[in-house]
C-alpha cells in the first residue's frame, strides 16, 4: 500500500503552519509534538502508520472554519478524524498533513421527540447519542460495532451500518441535516429538522464521501421510539447452504427481523471458547432477532421457528429471558475481540446478493485452502453483508501480504456476483486499490467531479477512495 | 383558461422527439445533442420551471432487468411503467417501501408513470415516515451524462459504501445532472393486512400533536396525515401494518394512548388501502383550482406555519412535516410565510407563474453554487433539463 510523498516545501513551512493554527485556536487546541502525534498515526487499520504534521482539536465550527481557512490559503492536506475506529485506513495521516480531530465537539444542541430527531455536534459517539435519548424511551438505530466509540462524524464519514439496518437503514437513511465546513472556511447549512433537503440531495452525497467533501460540525438524525421488547432465537445448521436456504425462506416468508447474523464453524469456535455462550459446535450459526410486544414476538418467532424446523436444525434455541438474549448475542458481540485473542486478523466488508450466499462461502473456502491462511465468516445475513475474517501472523515474513492478497480476492468474488467491496466500513486506503475492480473509468471521473465540486484544491483526506493513479493529476495540481 | 387546460397546453403535448431504445442509442443521442433537451418519461410529472428543448421521451427504455425476490430487490430501466414493477413485486408478495405518488390527478395528467420519473422526482408516499424516501430504497443506477458517458453508481445490494453515492444525487435531480438508463431498489415484504384509526374534528394544531404523539410510541404507525377540510368536517389518520394479529395488537394499544384526543374509529383494510392512496396522491386538492405548493418543515411547526396563511385548502402529511396546500394563481407563498424551517415547492402552476417565481425554494449562496458546479461537471454543456431546479 502506497501514500503519497509528503511535499516537502509543507514539511519545511512546519513552523510557519503550526504558528498559524496556534493563533487561531486555544493553547491546547494544537498538538504538534512527535511524542503526542504520534496517538494519531492510525485509525484501527494499524497496519499502516505515518504521524502527522499537527494534530488540531477545535471546541466550535467556527474554529473548524478558521482551521480550514488557514490550511486552504497555504495547500495543507487535511485528514478528518472522528474517533479513529475505521478499519480502512480512513483517517490514516501522511507526514505533510493537519489531522483534524473533532473529539471535543461532543454536545447535544436539540432532542424534539414530536419531530423525533436530535441535534448533536459531530464528536459525540454513537452509543452516546442514544444515551441521551435513552430516558425519552427514544434511540438512534445504527449501531456500529464500535459504537461505544466511534463518532457519528465518522458514521457520516463512512455511512456505517450495524446489525439492525435490515429494518432500520444505515446512517444515510437516518441523516437529516447538517452543519458541514468547506475546505475554504465556508460554512454551509443543509437539510435540517424536516424529511427531506430542498434542491439536489447534497447530504446523500456528502454522507459516506470519507471526509473528502467537507468537515461535519453537527448533525440532526432521526431518532425512534424504542420497541417494547425484542428476542433473539439461536438456529445451527449442517451447512452453509441450509442456513442460507432458511435465511432466504425468512425473508420471502415475509418476515422482517431486525437482524439475521450469521457465523461459520471456525468463527463459532473461537467465540465459543472465549465467551461460552453455549453455541452448538456446526457449519453454521444464525441469530435471527425479532421485535414487537411479547405477543407479536411469540407470532413472528413461531412462523420463524417452524420456516426453520423444516431445515432441519442441529439446535434451535429461543431465548426465555433477558439474561438468555444477552448470552446469545454476546458470542457474536465478541467476534472481533476473540479473534483477536487467537490470530492477528483482517476484517472484509464485502456486500453480496443474498441468494449467492452458498457459492461465495464456499469460494471463500477454496481460497482459504489455496493462500494457506484460516478465515472466519461472521456477518450480516439479512442484506448480504459479509466479515470474513482472514487470520494471520503479523511478524511472518510475507504474511500482511499474503493476506492482504486473499482479501483482495474475497473482494474480487464479491463484485463479481454483482456485490460491491465495502457494506459499511468504507474504502479508506485499505480498498483504495480495488475500485478499478468494481467501477470503470467515466464511473470514477464521475465521482471525482463531485469531489472537485466541493473541495477543488483537492486537500480534504485527498489520498484515499480513489486509486492513486487515477487522483494524481488532479492532487498534483493542487500543489 | 381553465387550470387544466393551461397545463396541457405547455410543450408536453407535443410530438415526441427523440426515443431512444437501448442505453446505447440514448448515449448516443446525448453525445450528439447539437442543443438543449426535454427530458420525459410517462410525461405525468411535470414539476419544475418550465424548459425548452428537443423532447427525449424515455419510454421506449423499458423493461424489468431482474427480480430477486429472495435478496429484496428489482432493477428496471428507467421507463418501465411503475404499474408492471408493482404488478410483479405483488406476485411474490412484496412492494417497493417509499409508496410513490402518482402525481395525474393532482397535475391533470393522464399519461403512464415510468420507474425513471419516480426518481427523478425522488416520489415519496405516507409510508416516507416509517420506511423512508424514495432514495433511502433506491440502491443502484445507471444514467448517462451531459457528454453521453454511461456512468453506473451503486449496485443491486442493500449496503454500499463503495466510492461516493451518486445514487442520492440522482434522485430528486430532475433530469437534470444525467439521463436514468436503469434504476435498482431494496423491495420489501407487502405486510398481510392494514387498519386505519380516525380521530375527528380536531383542529390543526391538536391534530398535528394527535400525529406527533402516535408516531412516538412503539407501535410501528406507518402513515400519518390530517385532513382539515374533508366533507364531513377534520379527519386525523393513523395506518397500521403488518400481520393480522399484530395490527389488531397494536391498534387496542394505539387507540388507547389517543383517548385524549376524542373517539376513535376504525376504517378496515379495503377502505384504508383508498384512504391512503388518496392521501398519497393529494386527491382532496387536486380538483382545487389554483397553485399546488408542497411544504417540507418540522411537525412541531407545521400547524403555526399555516395559520400565518389563514384558512386555506390545505393536506398534511408525514406526521405533519409534509403540507400540500392550494393558493391562487401567481401568488407567491414564500413572501406570505416568511421564514420558516424547511422550504416550499410550487407543484402546480401554470407556465408563466413557474417562470416568474422559482419552483424550488431559494437557496443559500454557497449551496446554490454547489448545485451549480455539480450541474456544471455533469453536463458542461447545460443541455439536460437547463433551468429545471431553478
Amino acid at each position: 500500500m502506497q501514500m503519497p510523498q509528503p511535499d516537502a516545501k509543507l514539511l519545511s513551512e512546519r513552523d510557519q503552519i503550526i504558528a498559524r493554527l496556534r493563533a487561531v485556536l486555544p493553547e491546547d487546541g494544537v498538538i504538534w509534538d512527535e511524542a503526542e502525534t504520534r496517538a494519531y498515526e492510525c485509525d484501527a487499520l494499524t497496519a499502516y502508520r505515518c504521524p502527522p504534521l499537527a494534530v488540531v482539536l477545535p471546541r466550535s465550527t467556527h474554529e473548524v472554519s478558521e482551521v480550514l481557512r488557514i490550511c486552504h490559503e497555504l495547500s495543507v492536506p487535511v485528514i478528518p478524524r472522528g474517533s479513529g475506529t475505521s478499519l480502512a485506513g480512513g483517517a490514516l495521516p501522511t507526514a505533510d498533513a493537519v489531522v483534524l480531530g473533532v473529539s471535543r465537539l461532543t454536545e447535544v444542541l436539540e432532542i424534539n421527540t414530536d419531530d423525533r430527531i436530535i441535534r448533536v455536534q459531530s464528536g459525540r459517539t454513537n452509543l452516546s447519542v442514544s444515551g441521551a435519548v435513552e430516558d425519552l424511551d427514544f434511540f438512534y438505530a445504527p449501531d456500529p460495532s464500535s459504537q461505544l466509540a466511534c463518532a457519528i462524524a465518522g458514521n457520516i464519514g463512512m455511512n456505517s451500518g450495524g446489525a439492525h439496518c435490515l429494518k432500520y437503514g444505515v446512517t444515510t437513511n437516518n441523516l437529516l441535516g447538517v452543519t458541514m465546513v468547506m475546505m475554504d472556511g465556508s460554512v454551509v447549512e443543509i437539510g435540517g429538522g424536516h424529511l427531506d433537503s430542498e434542491g439536489l440531495d447534497l447530504l446523500g452525497v456528502i454522507c459516506g464521501s470519507e471526509g473528502q467533501l467537507g468537515v461535519v460540525t453537527e448533525a440532526t438524525l432521526r431518532i425512534l421510539r424504542k420497541p417494547e421488547g425484542a428476542r433473539p432465537v439461536l438456529m445451527g445448521f449442517d451447512s452453509a447452504e441450509i442456513a442460507g436456504a432458511c435465511v432466504a425462506d425468512i425473508i420471502e416468508a415475509g418476515l422482517l427481523p431486525v437482524a439475521i447474523e450469521y457465523m461459520d464453524r471456525p468463527c463459532i469456535r473461537v467465540c465459543e471458547d472465549f465467551t461460552k455462550a453455549g453455541y452448538p459446535d456446526c457449519d453454521a450459526l444464525l441469530i435471527v432477532e425479532v421485535e414487537g410486544s411479547p405477543a407479536e414476538i411469540d407470532a413472528q418467532m413461531a412462523l420463524i421457528k417452524d420456516l426453520a424446523q423444516r431445515h432441519n436444525p442441529v439446535e434451535l434455541r429461543e431465548s426465555g429471558s433477558e439474561a438468555e438474549s444477552a448470552l446469545i448475542w454476546k458470542g457474536r458481540k465478541s467476534a472481533f475481540g476473540a479473534m483477536g485473542r487467537v490470530a492477528d486478523y483482517m476484517c472484509l466488508d464485502g456486500t453480496i446478493p443474498v441468494s449467492e450466499l452458498p457459492y461465495v462461502l464456499r469460494r471463500i473456502g477454496e481460497l482459504s485452502e489455496q493462500y494457506g491462511l484460516g478465515v472466519a465468516n461472521v456477518f450480516h445475513a439479512g442484506d448480504g453483508n459479509l466479515h470474513p475474517l482472514i487470520m494471520f501472523d503479523a511478524n511472518k515474513e510475507g504474511q500482511l501480504e499474503l493476506c492482504e492478497a486473499f482479501g483482495a480476492d474475497i473482494l474480487k468474488l464479491c463484485v463479481e456476483v454483482g456485490g460491491c467491496l465495502t457494506g459499511e466500513h468504507g474504502v479508506g486506503v485499505e480498498k483504495r486499490d480495488l475500485m478499478s475492480d468494481q467501477f470503470n473509468a467515466q464511473d470514477l471521473e464521475a465521482q471525482l467531479t463531485v469531489k472537485d465540486a466541493f473541495d477543488p484544491k483537492w486537500l480534504l483526506n485527498p489520498a484515499k477512495v480513489f486509486p492513486l493513479p487515477v487522483t494524481a493529476s488532479r492532487r498534483e495540481q493542487a500543489q | 383558461m381553465s387550470q387544466t387546460d393551461m397545463l396541457s397546453a405547455a410543450p408536453l403535448s407535443q410530438a415526441p422527439g427523440l426515443m431512444p431504445k437501448t442505453e446505447a442509442e440514448l448515449a448516443e443521442i446525448l453525445a450528439n445533442a447539437a442543443g438543449p433537451l426535454r427530458i420525459t418519461g410517462g410525461g405525468t410529472r411535470d414539476i419544475g420551471a418550465p424548459v425548452q428543448g428537443e423532447p427525449l421521451s424515455l419510454v421506449q427504455l423499458s423493461g424489468i432487468v431482474r427480480y430477486d425476490p429472495g435478496a429484496l430487490t428489482v432493477v428496471a430501466q428507467a421507463g418501465t411503467p411503475v404499474a408492471e414493477i408493482e404488478a410483479l413485486l405483488a406476485q411474490s408478495g412484496q412492494r417497493l417501501p417509499f409508496e410513490p405518488m402518482d402525481h395525474r390527478a393532482l397535475l391533470g395528467r393522464t399519461g403512464t408513470p415510468t420507474i425513471g420519473g419516480v426518481v427523478a422526482v425522488n416520489a415519496s408516499g405516507p409510508r416516507r415516515i416509517q420506511a423512508g424516501a424514495c432514495r433511502d430504497s433506491l440502491i443502484g443506477v445507471r444514467f448517462v451524462d451531459g457528454q453521453g458517458q454511461i456512468i453506473k453508481n451503486g449496485g443491486r445490494v442493500m449496503k454500499n459504501v463503495t466510492g461516493y453515492d451518486l445514487v442520492k444525487l440522482m434522485a430528486g435531480s430532475y433530469g437534470s445532472l444525467g439521463v436514468l438508463s436503469e434504476v435498482s431498489f431494496k423491495t420489501l415484504p407487502a405486510p398481510e393486512t392494514q387498519i386505519t384509526l380516525q380521530l375527528s374534528g380536531l383542529e390543526d394544531a391538536r391534530a398535528v400533536q394527535a400525529l406527533c404523539d402516535a408516531l412516538s410510541t412503539p407501535y410501528e404507525v406507518t402513515a400519518a396525515a390530517h385532513d382539515p377540510q374533508a366533507a364531513g368536517g377534520a379527519n386525523t389518520f393513523l395506518r397500521l401494518e403488518g400481520l393480522a394479529a399484530s395490527v389488531a395488537y397494536r391498534s387496542d394499544r394505539l387507540a388507547a394512548s389517543l383517548a385524549g384526543y376524542g373517539a376513535v374509529d376504525v376504517v378496515e383494510a379495503a377502505a384504508s388501502q383508498t384512504l391512503w392512496q388518496e392521501i398519497r396522491d393529494v386527491t382532496p386538492l387536486a380538483k382545487t383550482p389554483g397553485d399546488i405548493w408542497r411544504i417540507s418543515t418540522r411537525p412541531s411547526q407545521a400547524a403555526a406555519l399555516m395559520a400565518r396563511l389563514g384558512d386555506i385548502p390545505r393536506l398534511y402529511d408525514w406526521g405533519g412535516g409534509l403540507i400540500w396546500l392550494a393558493q391562487p394563481e401567481g401568488r407567491d407563498l414564500r413572501a406570505e410565510l416568511g421564514g420558516f424551517s424547511g422550504h416550499a415547492t410550487l407543484i402546480r402552476a401554470n407556465a408563466e407563474t413557474r417562470a416568474r417565481l422559482p419552483v424550488f425554494h431559494p437557496q443559500a449562496a454557497p449551496l446554490a453554487a454547489l448545485a451549480q458546479n455539480l450541474r456544471a461537471s455533469f453536463d458542461p454543456r447545460g443541455i439536460l433539463n437547463p433551468g429545471v431546479m431553478s
